[in-house]
């Protein structure tokens, strides 16, 4: 797929907006959406500004009865970006690879041509940025997954998968942190909380805190 | 203070929603049908944010333990209590002691047991929603079981029998059918990325709602939906309404426990003033979709309030004309 110049604006009907950055999927870029996110959720009738994956969604609190001053301003904002630099906690996650939970984790490596071994060690070697929370509470995504085990989406998503689950979807990677339905494979998981709504802020992790996985088992 | 007595399916305690959790992975939840949440609680002079028990399925049985003012909205049923029938879209008075079966739901798919004051279980993060994949919010964040308690806020009044036209008839549209239901939708993101004769083959087809279908997502199921070449996209934000296309070409609509984000194609979003429409298509049902421009969506959803306001005035005028007799 081609990646456009300019920023694709598009509405998810009356309720949102998305705003989705050209450019690679790095650092650089998501720094950049931080800063926009913090700047758009200071604007009139704007609920929430929820960074993803170097995009953006507004939801509002009333929507805009027209949209130009809404879409310049987002690609006014984006222009002016600078990237913001959020000096985040390190977390140590130790993950079980492969199981009933990660029952993903051979096929996973057949499709990338690797051996488990090897997409372990691939997996487990980056310090992973959290770009963005999101899908369910407490849920992180994580920037710096090596391409070479990138692995499409699943063609029919499952109705549940597993709490604590370690997984990959397309070029990106996380660990969900209840049940539910996912697209993603599981490769893994953990038993780390990431969530209690009686915290002070309910979500353990924060976009800018960084990850390090440690291989405690591998189950083949 | 209510006492479930017979539970069929997942019924759960749920206010309009949470909606400003979203940057902590948190969806909305909230009732599926608002319009019924709110009129049920206009009926009764709640606050239309106060929460009621959404009920998918029949019988469904409880008893009041003290006189309490109720309504049932939404879903058209078939409901009794202390031996007298209750009409659809009505409110009514327990005394305490009595026992409400709702037996049979012929017409939607979601009724709304509102009463006076509202469920007074916690707030927990700005709602009383039931929160099932995050396990919080209503009654233990999980759905009603037999011999659940519900506290109740205090409501002392005694109020008259009172009626309101439904949602379904008032804001009936023109083309539907008992068996299919039309929604208006705004094209989203990847709309583009499928060809003319798919678009055609989308905007005309009745998709059948799967069984597979509940408070996450309608899984719709029809001729297979194929964008011009695969789409991968990055995770980004996604809201209840947004109608995906996973690679099996078969349309997954977004409801009010959808995950807060997504990867797969969006073609297009039912707007806000349809949803409760797929929140009572009935599973085995129809669904159609009908293009609409957002200046049309943001009319639709002046027309819904119209009809809101309309039912705020008339329970506010019996309410005067009693209070003068």
């Amino acid at each position: 797929m081609t990646t456009p110049d300019r920023p694709r604006i598009s509405l998810l009907g009356t309720s949102a907006l998305l705003f989705e950055a050209p450019g690679a999927f790095d650092l650089p870029h998501q720094r950049r959406i931080w800063s926009l996110a913090a700047t758009a959720s200071t604007w009139p009738d704007i609920r929430e500004a929820i960074p993803g994956i170097t995009n953006l969604m507004l939801t509002f609190e009333t929507p805009p009865r027209e949209l130009d001053t809404l879409i310049a301003a987002l690609n006014d904002g984006w222009d002016a970006a600078e990237g913001l630099a959020i000096g985040g906690r390190e977390i140590r996650l130790p993950v079980t690879y492969g199981g009933e939970i990660g029952s993903s984790l051979q096929s996973v490596a057949d499709h990338c041509g690797l051996s488990v071994d090897d997409l372990v060690s691939i997996h487990a070697a980056p310090l992973y940025t959290v770009f963005a929370l999101g899908s369910h509470p407490g849920y992180c995504y994580l920037g710096g997954m090596d391409p070479r085990i990138t692995m499409p989406r699943r063609q029919t998503p499952l109705q549940r998968s597993a709490g604590g689950s370690v997984s990959i979807g397309g070029s990106q990677t996380g660990v969900s942190a209840s049940p539910g339905p996912s697209g993603w494979h599981a490769i893994g998981h953990t038993t780390w909380a990431f969530f209690d709504p009686s915290w002070p802020t309910p979500a353990a992790l924060a976009p800018g805190d960084t990850v390090r996985f440690e291989i405690e088992r591998v189950i083949r | 203070m209510i006492e479930i007595l017979s539970v069929t399916g997942p019924a759960s305690v749920q206010d309009l929603g949470r909606f400003d959790q979203y940057r902590f992975g948190v969806g909305t939840s909230g009732a599926m049908d608002d319009v019924a949440l709110r009129a049920g609680n206009i009926l009764l002079g709640n606050d239309e944010n106060a929460a009621g028990i959404e009920i998918p399925m029949m019988p469904f049985r409880l008893r009041f333990d003290r006189d309490t003012a109720f309504a049932l909205t939404g879903a058209g049923v078939e409901a009794e209590i202390a031996g007298r029938t209750i009409p659809p879209w009505w409110r009514s008075q327990a005394r305490a002691g009595d026992v409400l079966t709702i037996k049979a739901m012929p017409r939607g798919a979601r009724c709304y047991l509102t009463v006076g004051g509202g469920i007074d279980v916690p707030t927990v993060l700005g709602s009383r929603s039931t929160q099932f994949r995050g396990e919080f919010g209503g009654l233990h964040g999980r759905p009603l079981q037999p011999g659940d308690i519900l506290p109740c806020a205090a409501s002392t009044a005694t109020i008259g029998e009172l009626g309101v036209e439904p949602a379904d008839v008032t804001l009936a549209r023109a083309a539907a059918s008992a068996d299919e239901t039309i929604v208006r939708v705004v094209i989203a993101g990847e709309y583009d990325a499928y060809d003319e004769a798919t678009h055609a083959l989308f905007w005309r087809s009745s998709w059948k709602i799967t069984p597979q279908s509940n408070r996450y997502g309608y899984r719709l199921q029809g001729p297979t939906v194929k964008p011009r070449a695969p789409i991968e996209k990055r995770s980004h934000g996604i809201v209840p309404g947004v109608i995906q296309i996973p690679p099996n070409g078969q349309p997954i609509i977004q409801m009010r426990d959808a995950q807060t984000s997504g990867g797969y194609p969006k073609i297009a979003t039912v707007i806000r003033a349809d949803l409760w429409r797929v929140g009572q298509a009935r599973l085995g049902g129809k669904l159609r979709f009908e293009q609409t421009a957002y200046a049309d969506a943001l009319a639709a959803e002046a027309e819904m309030s119209a009809y809101l306001d309309r039912l705020r005035t008339n329970v506010r005028l019996v309410e005067e004309i009693r209070a003068c007799r």
